[in-house]
């Protein structure tokens, strides 16, 4: 790698004022054709090409992207990271990505500052607890790990939770991945197309597209503002605007795309050093290493591409936020956003080909795409690559929606990811 | 968030609603000729559109009825609002 991070090039670069960084990436005008095209500079996008050049020996490729890499559902998410989903092939996926991440800062030489504090996920009725102590068992059958928590148990790990048994929902125990935690977004973003433009990867960046050219039933290239590109293969990785892509190309997709919202607020000293999410009150927290708490909130229940969420949503989430944590209470939220979520009707991903030849589509992530971006790119570009896929997103195809072969997350790994 | 003008009860905030997503989809009327590809069209493709979507909702914290709305999808804005089994309007 021509620029090396190392402690030498931070002492060196700090000796001259940091004025001689290298550019992490060029800023390439697009060619008139490239073997392959992929559509979402955002982190799965970027790992896509990474993977796609890296294992596959494809370098003649492009990344598109409308506004600026990782500008987009990368940078609002609330960076959560674990595996302990309920089925064998969600389990087989995100753990695949949570193996990743644990090598990820060595790999791209960049620092994606990946902490493995843990997550907690809570349950507060009979119920919650027999589904808890089921996922439990199935993550420890497929190598996850996972253990049950009493409610003394939770309060020791995070105590900071109010586990009287006089609230409304109360804390009746939880489930703990210690494997879990987060990382910085947009240093994934970073560190991949770093990675994938020192392979000779073209991140083209302010490039929306505008139209699928086909042939028939195979790809011919792309229209965008910047004109008309050449390719034989295209990696749609668009998020909430993937129905919007597969409307351009003449498909259609089983996706709803929604408003969902996050929040942080202003920092202070250390205070939680793990992740809880509550499924049942929907409300998940965890502090950033700013100092700022990081909670996420949920969708919005109609379709709608506003970027910005409604109002009640986030009150519900605070609401349900104080209940758990009284010692918030006085705390000033700083930044509330909403980002545009395409949520599958099983809440499983599609990694898959379509019925169009050279037209490959990554999507469905809703509410939980961070935590699978390393995992996701790899499969996706072995997708692309060889026409087929993987064994671990074989069951994440579009196909299942006409067999039924759904990957049911809904109720099974949680309302929010 | 937004103000739906009900058909039935006038203007009422949009929590008090529930969206029952994509309208005009008309249920197969020889299901047991219909073929899995068929099934799968109806049941859960959408065209998700970012613009003008017609839809339907429920007004279900009031009088409980069905209507449709059509709605910008990019900015939420209602541009019309018609009872189940009327002509949708032209654009």
């Amino acid at each position: 790698m021509s620029n090396k991070y190392s402690i030498f090039s931070l002492i060196k670069n700090a000796l001259s004022g940091h004025e001689n960084w290298q550019r992490a990436w060029r800023d390439p005008e697009p060619k008139k054709e490239y073997d392959a095209i992929i559509i979402g500079g955002g982190g799965h996008g970027l790992a896509t090409a990474y993977y796609l050049a890296k294992k596959h020996k494809m370098n003649n490729i492009a990344v598109v992207e409308k506004g600026w890499i990782g500008g987009g559902n990368t940078g609002r998410n609330t960076t959560i990271i674990r595996s302990n989903y309920l089925w064998d092939a969600s389990a087989g996926l995100y753990d695949h990505a949570l193996k990743i991440w644990e090598g990820l800062s060595q790999e791209l030489n960049y620092n994606v500052m990946f902490s493995q504090r843990g997550v907690m996920n809570l349950a507060h009725n009979l119920q919650d607890v027999r589904d808890l102590k089921r996922r439990t068992h199935a993550n420890r059958l497929n190598g996850i790990d996972a253990v049950w928590l009493n409610t003394e148990e939770v309060k020791k790990f995070c105590p900071i939770i109010n586990t009287s048994p006089n609230i409304r929902y109360p804390v009746l125990g939880g489930t703990l991945q210690r494997r879990a935690g987060t990382a910085r977004h947009d240093a994934v973003a970073w560190g991949y197309a770093r990675g994938a433009d020192e392979m000779g990867v073209d991140i083209i960046q302010n490039c929306e597209v505008k139209g699928i050219k086909r042939n028939g039933d195979e790809v011919e290239g792309i229209e965008t503002t910047k004109g008309f590109i050449k390719t034989k293969k295209i990696g749609v990785v668009a998020a909430g605007h993937s129905s919007v892509i597969a409307n351009m190309a003449g498909i259609r997709l089983p996706l709803e795309s929604k408003p969902l919202q996050a929040l942080v607020s202003e920092p202070v000293k250390p205070i939680i050093d793990t992740v809880v999410m509550s499924n049942a009150v929907h409300a998940y927290v965890s502090q950033s290493d700013k100092g700022e708490l990081v909670i996420g909130a949920g969708t919005d229940s109609y379709i709608s591409y506003t970027q910005k969420g409604s109002h009640n949503i986030v009150e519900e989430t605070l609401r349900a936020i104080l209940e758990l944590y009284p010692i918030f209470s006085r705390m000033k939220m700083l930044r509330q956003w909403g980002g545009i979520v395409d949520i599958c009707p099983d809440a499983s991903p599609i990694i898959s080909k379509t019925q169009v030849k050279g037209l490959y589509f990554n999507c469905g992530w809703g509410t939980g795409g961070f935590k699978a971006t390393p995992g996701s790119g790899d499969l996706f570009a072995h997708t692309i690559a060889n026409d087929e896929p993987h064994k671990l997103n074989a069951a994440f195809n579009l196909n299942r929606f006409v067999s039924g072969d759904l990957v049911d997350e809904h109720g099974a790994a949680a309302v929010a990811h | 968030m937004f103000i739906i003008n009900c058909p039935y009860c006038g203007e009422r905030d949009q929590t008090e609603f529930s969206c029952g997503g994509e309208a005009h989809i008309e249920r197969p009327k020889q299901p047991t000729e219909l073929s899995d590809d068929q099934w799968a069209e109806y049941l859960f493709m959408r065209k998700n559109i970012k613009g003008i979507q017609f839809e339907r909702w429920n007004h279900i914290h009031g009088c409980r009825k069905w209507f449709n709305v059509v709605r910008d999808t990019s900015n939420d804005k209602i541009h019309a609002v018609y009872k189940m089994g009327e002509r949708p309007p032209v654009k």
